[in-house]
């Protein structure tokens, strides 16, 4: 039991309140969306002076100076024009995200699904003024107010855009070319020892998608509503896995150097980390499997002890500019979130390639979430296993 | 002039030099207080131990009994053992601290055989004036970072890279993986156990050697019998070094370890992926644990001495 008993009592009681039955709580893990309020935190209510700083939690490629690469830069004419310094950490998972979140030394975060939940309950991010915001209203509707970034119609971020975690190989050395995640859980893999996989419990839900698909008798909806035989089911491929795998990666760095010399053939990818390796002259290629995929859905989330509320507000509208928004969807390989920078990306087939403005194509991609005890696919008969399980199987699954 | 108040009874302090007077004064009363004195003289370095170094020991502890929510992360601040439990009852964690055991031992071993040679070569056949330069090549590399250093090793252990090289082409070197790291720890800690050891046999004397030699005794034997038993107590000490910075390391064997796993990654993860800092303190008591015992299994060799 890793829940203490007021958070417990709070389930509880939300969960009364919610169905109206007496029974709940004794056994209720974390407390899930619905179950609790979020901690009151006002918005901020007009712009005032830039305070001459930000300091932003991002993904890596999120917010480009032009020191990776002189013709990626969206960040020098924002500072230009709103005397904005920006100070940037690149985090490489969502709990890492989290934590720096907690210290309350940064003011903006590009949140994915499986995090922005765990900070407006946890109290680190402020719902976020939208009429601030001048960019927003052309934000794609299907982005707005969803289920990880809003809370009871109260908007806690800005979209930013989304996208799929892909395959990657080399293709000088994987033949024929992969088409399927089975090619990563095969445990005879001729590439034993050269696979690569990401290094967080939010892995957990590729097996599971895979097994959605291939294992139909385990009845698996949602790769992050997973209950006890489900939830083995995954570990058990992970676990089969592991003894093929070369190295897990969660610094893309890392990824990049282990696919240029060859220490790694095949694994997940972000399209970014595809492109910098293909930059890097590594005979690298980057598919969606026929499964489908897990993958992302980031928010920019202000925080709740942010220092720099105005100069937050100001990047959070930069990044969804037409135009930067359009620079950081190319240079990350997602689709945006503004429409109008549809028409502003260099090659004029990016937003039909990245799907953007397809919704049936994104209900294939299952955007991370975070696992909580009370199953998100709906299912009212059991408990399923919240992140607090999944982390701790990393562990195992890793040895 | 005004002479100041003095303690005459003290008989300390010249009555004509009033600018010393009040530090006279305290000096005459700390003369007479002895414990006071000792009190003051001991006060910022025990705070510096108590507070500093045991009390960050004491909340490790405490901090472990506590658990967070799975889902806000907040820390629930109510002692229970749930942790301890986890870890003693889950596999994995029995496997993952022998596999740290097991790595900082063979890290140790590989130093100590590397290191004896080298630091007898050091202290009794290169010639003296030479041994400085040669105390100076071997702490050169302490001076490089130890990123740079750990990384350097990533790309020389790289498919295709020098080491594979050496060995016969692309995929016969170790990789990455467990050997690639007590390799490279070994290549960290190795100044950490020639130190020692030189020191202990720079205070053999060379008589000792010339009389089992003019007693009829080989080199082997004279290592055996009477350069083995002097310079133990070094290499014990040394090995404190070596192990307990092994022990604890979690930088080398995530650039080169593949997807090995110590104790070190274990709290690491808890503390910066799981945003688990009780469940970490919790794992992070096992080297304190296994240190305490190493420490108080040497303690009679009188390797603390050396250190």
């Amino acid at each position: 039991m890793r829940t203490g008993r007021t958070v417990t009592a709070l389930a509880a009681v939300g969960l009364l309140a919610l169905t109206g039955c007496g029974d709940g709580g004794t056994n209720a893990g974390g407390s899930g969306p619905g179950g609790i309020k979020p901690p009151s935190v006002p918005k901020l209510s007009s712009l005032g002076a830039g305070e001459g700083q930000v300091n932003i939690v991002a993904w890596a490629g999120y917010v480009e100076d032009g020191s990776t690469d002189p013709k990626v830069d969206w960040v020098t004419d924002f500072e230009k024009q709103t005397g904005c310094q920006v100070n940037v950490k690149v985090a490489g998972t969502s709990d890492e995200m989290v934590t720096l979140m907690k210290t309350g030394e940064y003011d903006v975060v590009s949140a994915s699904g499986d995090a922005s939940l765990r900070l407006i309950y946890g109290g680190d991010v402020a719902p976020v003024n939208t009429d601030l915001i001048t960019n927003y209203k052309d934000v794609f509707d299907g982005l707005k107010l969803k289920q990880w970034n809003s809370v009871d119609g109260v908007a806690y971020g800005i979209p930013h855009g989304r996208g799929a975690n892909l395959l990657m190989y080399r293709t000088d050395v994987v033949k024929p070319a992969p088409t399927s995640w089975g090619a990563v859980f095969d445990a005879n893999s001729p590439y034993k020892g050269k696979i690569t996989a990401y290094d967080s419990p939010i892995y957990l839900a590729d097996a599971a998608l895979y097994l959605m698909k291939h294992q139909r008798d385990l009845g698996i909806k949602n790769p992050y509503a997973l209950d006890d035989k489900q939830f083995a089911a995954a570990v058990d491929l992970l676990k089969k896995q592991n003894e093929t795998i070369g190295e897990y990666w969660s610094d893309y760095t890392k990824e990049v150097q282990a696919f240029k010399t060859g220490n790694s053939v095949l694994g997940t990818t972000w399209q970014v980390i595809a492109n910098l390796a293909q930059a890097d002259k590594a005979p690298v290629e980057a598919i969606l499997p026929e499964e489908g995929a897990t993958g992302w859905s980031d928010t920019w989330m202000v925080s709740a002890k942010s220092k720099h509320p105005n100069c937050a507000y100001r990047w959070m509208d930069h990044i969804i500019s037409p135009k930067a928004n359009a620079a950081v969807a190319e240079w990350f390989g997602e689709a945006p979130a503004n429409r109008l920078a549809c028409a502003q990306t260099a090659d004029k087939n990016h937003c039909a390639t990245f799907h953007a403005e397809d919704e049936a194509y994104f209900e294939k991609v299952w955007f991370w979430s975070t696992p909580v005890a009370q199953c998100l696919d709906g299912r009212k008969d059991v408990i399923c296993k919240d992140y607090a399980a999944w982390t701790q199987a990393w562990t195992t699954v890793k040895g | 002039m005004a002479t100041p108040t003095l303690d005459r009874s003290a008989g300390a302090a010249p009555a004509e030099d009033p600018a010393r007077g009040p530090v006279r004064r305290l000096s005459a009363w700390l003369h007479r207080h002895a414990g006071v004195r000792l009190a003051a003289l001991l006060a910022a370095p025990l705070f510096w131990l108590v507070v500093a170094y045991l009390g960050a020991l004491a909340v490790l502890f405490v901090s472990a009994l506590w658990t967070v929510n799975g889902f806000t992360g907040e820390v629930v601040r109510q002692p229970t053992l749930t942790n301890f439990r986890t870890i003693a009852t889950d596999e994995v964690y029995r496997t993952v601290a022998l596999r740290s055991v097991g790595t900082a031992a063979a890290v140790t071993v590989l130093d100590a055989l590397v290191a004896l040679p080298m630091a007898f070569y050091m202290a009794k056949v290169a010639r003296p004036r030479y041994r400085r330069w040669l105390v100076v090549a071997i702490l050169t590399p302490l001076w490089a970072s130890y990123l740079v250093k750990a990384y350097a090793w990533r790309v020389l252990l790289a498919n295709g890279g020098p080491v594979d090289w050496l060995l016969g082409g692309p995929g016969s070197g170790p990789g990455y993986g467990l050997t690639a790291t007590v390799l490279v720890l070994a290549y960290l800690w190795l100044p950490y156990m020639i130190l020692p050891i030189y020191a202990g046999l720079e205070r053999l004397p060379d008589s000792l050697l010339e009389a089992s030699a003019d007693l009829g005794a080989r080199a082997g034997r004279t290592f055996r019998k009477v350069v083995l038993p002097v310079i133990v107590p070094s290499v014990i000490a040394g090995s404190i070094f070596t192990f307990s910075l092994s022990l604890g390391d979690y930088i080398t064997v995530q650039i080169v370890g593949g997807k090995t796993q110590l104790i070190g990654n274990l709290v690491y993860a808890n503390i910066g992926a799981a945003n688990n800092l009780p469940f970490a303190a919790a794992l992070a008591t096992i080297p304190v644990l296994i240190m305490v015992g190493y420490l108080v299994a040497v303690r009679r060799s009188g390797a603390l001495e050396e250190l």
